[in-house]
């Protein structure tokens, strides 16, 4: 199987965001990156059916030379081969998405992961727009699937449960925290990494469809109020939520 | 000026998303001097159509095919695409549920929109609408302008008020739409609903149990207080990776966003991670032994105690509130 996997290079989770000179970014000074989490799931969920079933896994990610290390990561993780499209410039969803289309027609993989969202602009766009302009199938935020005969039965997480979607191959996935706790690159996977390739391309161009006007912090919650230090301070509180805040 | 809003439901009931969005497109409508149509698909649906006029809408148009009683993207977008053509709105609001976040990347491409994903507050500006939407799982917010001749916002959900139906009817008109196997390539076979009986990303109250109660078994003293409110427990994400609780329940960046009118954080110290995923909630209460605990900072009333004293006692406390037997 021809497996893709298309990845963030994000900052970290814990990162305190700090608004950028420009007023409409973030500031990066001191930000450490790392793959999306999400996008984690994605490369350990490609390597576990590339295990089971053989194939090919490539990890492919949009941006400047930084997500180089993002993508050697990947291939430590067991990938084989990885794609940078270069270039650092900002986009939006629906110009990413189209770089990375136009890309995997020439490659057309069995089934392209993606994390169900990248952790910084939080679209939850990119992976299913890829699969509309390529007219494929997708299951979203999904938490396990399974292939059978040219089609492949995933559950997604909603609202309340699950459900469980039948896609035909090929197909797109983005993927949820679930079944595929990521591995951690072992000493020997580190050391293949090294020798195994990062093929350059140059994305194809499209104009944007969205505009940032402005990046600003959310107003800041009013000081709390410490009702107390025990259980005595528990009728105060009910008395707060009915009287005051009237949410009870 | 036309706002076309996709009505979410499931099971022949209209998801409380799908009102707060034609609600939303009313109240920009309003001001811009225009119509709200709200598109229903399903399986049979044209019963329940003429209640979205209760929430604004000046129309309400149905497809209704046999197939379409359960969710497929690649259906779902092929009809909203078709009928967004038909009728030019200048803007399709879809709800961003688990189904309107699958739906809403497809019919943009499709009608080559603009997608402003997840708004949570929309408004008229120069004569355009601008939309701001949390980036960074809510450690910032943008202000976003879309750029095509029709752009699609998905609007999360808790956060435009849908507020209580006029009981006004509108008007349905059913519409056809040619759909063949091709269009299938992706179905829902099957839903399984969680135990739980409320979604902690649904609920309009969330209590969310953490490390501190040292074991899954005193869960149950966070049920019996989100059972006493009538709220759905959430998890920190220790809790699920320790498998206490499963994931589904868990709040935070690797979990559900939430935003219930109150959260109710139960020996949760409040990760960055955490509190990117609660802190838009409207009252936030904290029950910690640290003081120093960073989810003090979001909270609007804290106790610094120890759960296993406060918890039941808060329990108790409400049922005698609100008068409910024990749970």
């Amino acid at each position: 199987m021809k497996l893709a996997v298309c990845i963030s290079h994000v900052p970290d989770t814990a990162t305190k965001i700090t608004i950028g000179a420009d007023g409409k970014s973030i500031d990066t000074t001191g930000v450490n990156y790392i793959i999306g989490p999400y996008d984690e799931y994605a490369i350990e969920a490609a390597l576990r059916l590339k295990e089971k079933m053989t194939g090919e896994v490539v990890v492919i990610s949009l941006g400047g030379d930084a997500h180089k290390e993002s993508l050697r990561k990947a291939l430590a993780m067991g990938a084989d081969k990885a794609v940078l499209l270069k270039d650092a410039s900002p986009r939006d969803s629906f110009s990413v998405a189209r770089a990375v289309a136009d890309y995997l027609k020439e490659f057309s993989p069995d089934i392209t992961f993606f994390g169900k969202q990248a952790v910084d602009y939080d679209n939850s766009a990119v992976g299913l727009m890829v699969a509309e302009m390529l007219g494929l199938p997708s299951a979203a935020v999904v938490v396990k699937f399974e292939v059978k005969d040219g089609s492949l039965l995933a559950e997604r997480e909603i609202e309340g449960g699950h459900e469980v979607v039948e896609v035909k191959l090929p197909a797109v996935l983005t993927m949820q925290k679930g079944e595929y706790e990521p591995r951690y690159p072992s000493l020997k996977g580190i050391m293949a990494a090294k020798s195994k390739p990062i093929e350059e391309r140059q994305p194809s161009a499209s104009s944007p469809k969205v505009e940032i006007l402005s990046m600003l912090k959310p107003p800041p919650k009013p000081a709390g109020k410490i009702v107390g230090t025990d259980a005595s301070a528990v009728p105060e509180l009910v008395r707060l939520l009915h009287e005051e805040a009237k949410v009870i | 000026m036309k706002i076309l809003v996709f009505a979410e439901q499931r099971d022949n009931k209209f998801k409380k998303p799908a009102f707060e969005a034609v609600r939303a497109a009313r109240t920009i409508a309003d001001e811009w001097g225009g119509n709200v149509v709200a598109l229903v698909l399903g399986s049979n649906v044209s019963s329940i159509a003429p209640e979205l006029g209760g929430y604004g809408a000046t129309k309400v148009l149905t497809v209704e095919d046999a197939r379409l009683g359960l969710y497929s993207s690649t259906a779902y977008a092929k009809i909203v695409a078709e009928v967004a053509r038909n009728q030019q709105p200048d803007a399709v609001f879809i709800p961003a549920t688990a189904m309107g976040k699958d739906l809403a990347p497809r019919v943009a491409v499709k009608l080559d929109a603009g997608l402003v994903a997840d708004c949570t507050a929309l408004k008229l500006e120069e004569g355009e609408l601008r939309a701001t939407r949390p980036v960074y799982a809510g450690k910032a917010l943008i202000e976003v302008r879309a750029l095509a001749p029709v752009n699609i916002y998905t609007l999360r959900p808790n956060v435009f008020t849908a507020g209580a139906s006029s009981g006004t009817t509108a008007p349905v008109e059913g519409v056809n739409v040619t759909l063949d196997e091709a269009d299938f390539l992706s179905v829902v076979k099957e839903v399984k609903q969680s135990s739980a009986k409320l979604d902690v990303a649904e609920a309009d109250i969330v209590v969310t149990g953490g490390r501190g109660l040292k074991g899954p078994e005193n869960f149950a003293m966070i049920e019996g207080l989100a059972a006493a409110l009538g709220g759905a427990v959430g998890a920190s994400r220790a809790v699920v990776d320790a498998g206490w609780r499963p994931h589904d329940e868990q709040v935070g960046q690797t979990g559900k966003t939430v935003s219930p009118s109150l959260y109710i954080a139960v020996a949760v110290s409040g990760a960055i991670q955490h509190l990117a995923g609660m802190s838009s909630s409207k009252y936030i209460v904290a029950i910690n032994k640290d003081k120093d605990a960073p989810i003090f900072q979001v909270a609007s009333y804290g106790i610094v105690g120890d759960a296993f004293e406060v918890v039941p006692a808060l329990t108790a406390e409400v049922q005698k509130l609100l008068g409910k037997g024990s749970s």
